[in-house]
């Protein structure tokens, strides 16, 4: 829920620390990447690629993308050797 | 002028009342730069730093986009900063001016009104203000030198409340160079009056860390604009407010405009700064012919009181607005101003554009005079320029 003009600091100042995470930018894309499991080789070179990190690694496994922050830059589906990812345009709303 | 008490009065050109209203507001930095007509401030207050009277970091910047940079830095870490300027220097900070206000940084800056390049000319004309009047930043423009002593520390005290900065106008010499008597009141009242500042965020508090402008996109800055638009509404009522605690120290009012004669008048001037004691002197002469003549000086410039001076001029039958600065292309600024207060009135005044005083041209008596008398002519027409060689 975006906050009202009367409900956030004066000035834009940022008023507590390392709340970064706080702020979503996940709605600024145009194409959302499609991870395709089955094709997943779990090589892990998207992870690293990934400008924002939001494609989480545990156990030497990738998991779904965050996409709250993922800007569908589409790298990840650039570098992929395996073709697991592809690029969708996002629905408008 | 009679018996001025040698102890209260200082003879003070008007540069130097707004570096004593400096001297006791006594701010933790003034970074400034050189720049005629305002030099008188930066120098006196320069003395008064080299002579320990303030405790102030006096910083000599390199440019007046520095030195209002090197406010703006400072003012955020949480302390008093001031600067001044003029014209061309005006120019120089524009782009740091709304940085100020969109950083809700109460920072005064006393500004010595000069006309803008090119041709260069170091003379009097509101060009520099008018072409900051839609930043953010409260605008005063005084007459005297009294006026500019005395709405220095008013106007620190404004700016403190509504946390948005606020510039002082003087006319370039007319005003800055010349010496009047000048009332000053001791610095335990003044320190008293303006009280500790207590900053609502501050950059150096490293307990509360904060990030002072960080990107704002279009999801949130209108949001942020609004709270200025907010705050500049609020400036309207914390200037009265203002006004009456100053007035319990200095027995003066601080209205939004002054009326002199206005009140039964039928024709009227509004010009604003030391123009208006000219026309003073017109209308007490043209009083003594029995003549109804009048004035409205504007003080407050921005926020602009519109509902105020609807009521002051609405029973006139006509009015002559003189503006010391142009709007190419457009109305001047002042007239566009009074136009519009009286755009809600069913039975609105004549009205009259008269551009005047570009580059320190002089307003003569004879002058206002003639304003008067086409005035009382009742007929209006396209903008008149005054003193001006078509
Ligand atoms: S599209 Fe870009 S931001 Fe999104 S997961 Fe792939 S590499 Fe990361
Ligand atoms: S690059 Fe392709 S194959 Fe490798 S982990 Fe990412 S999606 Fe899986």
């Amino acid at each position: 829920m975006l906050k009202s003009s009367s409900q956030i600091p004066l000035g834009g100042n940022i008023i507590k620390p390392g709340n970064s995470s706080e702020y979503k930018t996940g709605n600024w894309k145009t194409f959302s990447p499609v991870w395709d499991k089955d094709k997943c080789a779990q090589c892990l070179i998207c992870p690293v690629n990934c400008p924002e990190n939001c494609i989480p690694v545990k156990e030497g496994k990738r998991l779904e993308t965050n996409f709250d922050f993922c800007k569908g830059c589409g790298i990840c589906s650039q570098v992929c050797p395996f073709g697991a990812i592809h690029m969708k345009k996002c629905q408008t709303s | 002028m009679k018996n001025l008490n040698k102890n209260k009065y200082q003879a003070l050109i008007g540069g130097h009342a707004a570096a004593e209203a400096m001297r006791q507001i006594n701010p933790e930095v003034v970074a400034a730069y050189p720049i005629t007509p305002q030099t008188p401030i930066i120098e006196k207050f320069a003395e008064f730093a080299a002579d320990k009277k303030v405790d102030t970091e006096f910083i000599c910047a390199e440019s007046e986009h520095s030195a209002l940079s090197a406010t703006v830095g400072a003012s955020a870490a949480g302390v008093r900063a001031m600067t001044a300027t003029s014209s061309q220097g005006l120019a120089l900070m524009n782009e740091i001016l709304s940085v100020a206000s969109g950083l809700r940084l109460p920072i005064v800056m006393p500004m010595v009104n000069r006309a803008l390049s090119a041709p260069i000319n170091i003379h009097c004309d509101h060009s520099d203000s008018m072409s900051a009047r839609d930043l953010g930043w409260i605008q005063i423009f005084c007459e005297t030198a009294q006026e500019v002593y005395e709405y220095t520390f008013f106007a620190l005290k404004l700016a403190e409340k509504v946390l948005l900065p606020a510039m002082v106008m003087q006319d370039g010499f007319s005003t800055s160079h010349n010496v009047e008597p000048v009332k000053i009141y001791p610095d335990k009242i003044i320190k008293k009056f303006i009280g500790q500042y207590k900053p609502k965020y501050s950059l150096l508090d490293i307990k509360k860390p904060i990030t002072v402008g960080p990107l704002v996109l279009p999801d949130y800055y209108f949001e942020i604009k609004y709270q200025e638009i907010e705050a500049m509404e609020e400036a309207r009522k914390v200037y009265l407010e203002t006004g009456k605690e100053l007035k319990k120290i200095t027995g003066n009012n601080y209205p939004y405009f002054e009326k002199y004669k206005l009140d039964d008048a039928e024709a009227a001037i509004v010009v604003s700064s030391s123009s208006a004691g000219t026309a003073k002197a017109v209308i007490d002469k043209l009083r003594k012919e029995g003549k109804k003549v009048g004035l409205l000086k504007p003080i407050l410039f921005r926020p602009f009181p519109q509902k105020e001076i609807r009521e002051s001029l609405k029973n006139l039958k006509i009015i002559a607005v003189l503006d010391r600065s142009v709007s190419f292309g457009g109305e001047a600024p002042l007239f566009s101003e009074i136009k519009n207060s009286l755009y809600p009135l069913d039975k609105k005044p004549l009205l009259q554009s008269y551009v005047f005083g570009l580059g320190g041209r002089d307003l003569f008596e004879q002058e206002v005079e003639e304003v008067f008398e086409e005035l009382l002519k009742n007929k209006t027409g396209q903008v008149k320029y005054i003193g001006l060689r078509k």
